[in-house]
């Protein structure tokens, strides 16, 4: 291409469009677009198709919604539905909470070591998620675990925390907690550090208490992190599948079964193809609607 | 007094939260150097042991973990390297030129941001079986390609650098290539930094795919082997297992305390300027 300075010159300088000129661009474009079509969008359209299929020995034949009827005549799936809804509606808003404390004690002015202490509050979320379910399985252990050893030296006898419906829910939701609560608090810092201080100092003048500030400049300012950190955290429940893979393996009797680890069976363990697309289908509409709720919502005023 | 006072629980909650934040990691350094029975012992919770090598030896009795990591490390290397190219040629397209469909090609990505990676599983399974690439590195490397954040992340980046320097470098004859590759992207260096280690570390700690497109052990990455480990109804060696996670969590966090910045720079790129 370097070898015709000339000519490349007159190309760019002329206001026309010439073909070298169009497909430079695509150029750059070229090596994302291939692997965007070939493994991203494909396999999603595909998955259309399968989902209204039955797909047995390499071959596929139309079966309408036989598959959605499969899911939703199954309660094991609403049992999985349950489950997820469950513990996104407690465990999201939690950690939620505690990231907007935690951001906002790191944002005091004269808090000293805050990049150290922001440091270790983010850590959790390098581990990887089968180390971490290994290490919380460990922690929760009924007879000899960390957790319950150290309550029986207080002279109290932990309970069976893998083996009870609620709490080994429960488990999941402080595992989870922890890991992704740092993450959340410097999404959120990032949010407060965009405030300017003088919205306070002119707050302050005026006689607003801190509590007025904190509702009044704090909320609405750091509404799109926290709008973000969210939708993030809703998402990423909606899919949960390691934590119960690995801590619980979805027990007792499927009381911590998710949505995404009942489709792994229903797609890789039965490879009924089918009712794994159509299943991974109903999924994204979840996401769809509640993201767009929590759009909608947050746009109101 | 009374913001001496505020200063006082702000510091009481923030080191409580960073004494629970790494107190998990602690415990796994230490319980990768005890027994099996020591582990489940609360005398010990706070100690260092000494079974650190027996323990890896253990560990390199049921698994090939030393092959587990260099696969960890082709895979998420790979995939680094070609999400980093690919990525920012895109948003380098997507960020200085003008052409037909860019709006909603670019629109395209974005929207297939909020579709679920688990509506492509069943599909990429036959179609990388087609391949024949399931139970190969590739399986694992190619689906997440399309990393559609690093191209947003990279758009960004791309719009701040002076459109004038572009034109000037055409007038003196360069290519659009040579353009980029020897102008425009040396300026990127943070850009390039923080998306290539949110990169490496979320291949690095990819698990579900994996689980479904490898089956033989000497394709396993490091979270397979320990996953294996650990499965129901068998005899557990919890000091094994923890040995190998320390190995594959110490990387990271080297990584993590090299780059910190780049690393929350990252992240925030999505979420302040998004």
């Amino acid at each position: 291409m370097g070898k015709m300075p000339g000519v490349e010159k007159a190309l760019y300088s002329r206001r026309g469009c010439s073909m070298k000129k169009m497909l430079v661009p695509f150029a750059f474009l070229l090596p994302y677009l291939v692997v965007y079509l070939t493994f991203t969008l494909y396999p999603t359209a595909y998955s259309v198709v399968l989902s209204f299929m039955k797909f047995k020995g390499g071959n596929l034949s139309f079966v309408g919604l036989k598959n959605f009827q499969f899911l939703f005549s199954d309660p094991v799936f609403f049992k999985a539905i349950a489950n997820t809804f469950i513990i996104l509606l407690i465990q999201v808003p939690i950690q939620t909470l505690l990231a907007v404390v935690l951001a906002n004690f790191l944002n005091k002015k004269l808090l000293r070591c805050k990049g150290l202490l922001r440091m270790i509050i983010f850590m959790p979320v390098l581990i990887d998620t089968v180390s971490y379910s290994i290490v919380f399985r460990l922690f929760f252990n009924t007879e000899n675990g960390m957790i319950n050893n150290f309550l029986r030296s207080l002279g109290m006898e932990g309970p069976d925390w893998l083996n009870v419906g609620f709490l080994s829910k429960a488990v999941i939701m402080i595992a989870m907690t922890w890991r992704w609560t740092g993450y959340n608090t410097v999404i959120i810092l990032g949010g407060l550090q965009n405030i300017p201080m003088e919205l306070y100092e002119a707050a302050a003048i005026d006689g607003a208490s801190t509590g007025k500030q904190f509702w009044n400049i704090t909320i609405p300012g750091i509404k799109p992190v926290l709008l973000f950190s969210v939708i993030l955290s809703v998402t990423g429940t909606l899919q949960l599948f390691t934590e119960p893979y690995l801590l619980t393996y979805g027990g007792p009797v499927n009381e911590t079964l998710t949505i995404v680890q009942y489709l792994y069976k229903v797609g890789f363990k039965t490879f009924n193809f089918g009712a794994a697309s159509a299943g991974s289908y109903v999924l994204a509409i979840m996401i769809g609607i509640l993201t767009f709720l929590q759009l909608k919502v947050t746009k109101e005023d | 007094m009374k913001q001496s006072k505020v200063g006082f629980v702000a510091y009481a909650v923030l080191i409580l939260a960073a004494i629970v934040s790494v107190f998990p990691f602690v415990w796994t350094f230490l319980a990768s150097t005890h027994t099996n029975t020591q582990i489940f012992q609360l005398e010990y919770t706070l100690k260092i042991g000494n079974h650190m090598l027996e323990n890896l030896r253990n560990l390199l009795k049921v698994a090939p973990y030393w092959r587990n990591m260099a696969n960890s490390i082709f895979v998420a290397g790979v995939y680094t390297i070609l999400v980093l190219l690919f990525d920012s040629m895109a948003g380098y397209a997507f960020a200085k030129f003008r052409f037909k469909g860019r709006d909603a090609i670019f629109f395209l990505c974005i929207a297939s941001m909020f579709i679920p990676q688990q509506v492509s599983m069943v599909p990429l399974f036959i179609q990388l079986s087609a391949f024949g690439l399931m139970d190969t590195p590739w399986a694992i490397i190619l689906p997440g390609l399309a990393n559609v954040f690093g191209v947003f992340l990279m758009r960004q980046s791309f719009m701040g650098f002076p459109d004038e320097l572009i034109e000037a470098a055409r007038i003196d004859g360069a290519s659009d290539f040579r353009i980029f590759f020897t102008i425009v992207a040396p300026t990127m260096k943070p850009a390039f930094t923080s998306l290539g280690i949110l990169s490496f570390v979320n291949q690095w700690g990819n698990f579900m795919w994996p689980l479904i497109a490898i089956n033989s052990k000497e394709q396993y990455t490091m979270p397979l082997v320990l996953s294996l480990m650990v499965q129901p109804g068998m005899i557990i060696d919890y000091s094994a297992v923890m040995i190998g996670a320390v190995i594959s969590l110490v990387p990271v966090l080297v990584f993590f305390l090299v780059f910190q910045k780049n690393f929350i720079d990252g992240i925030l790129a999505g979420a302040v300027k998004g």
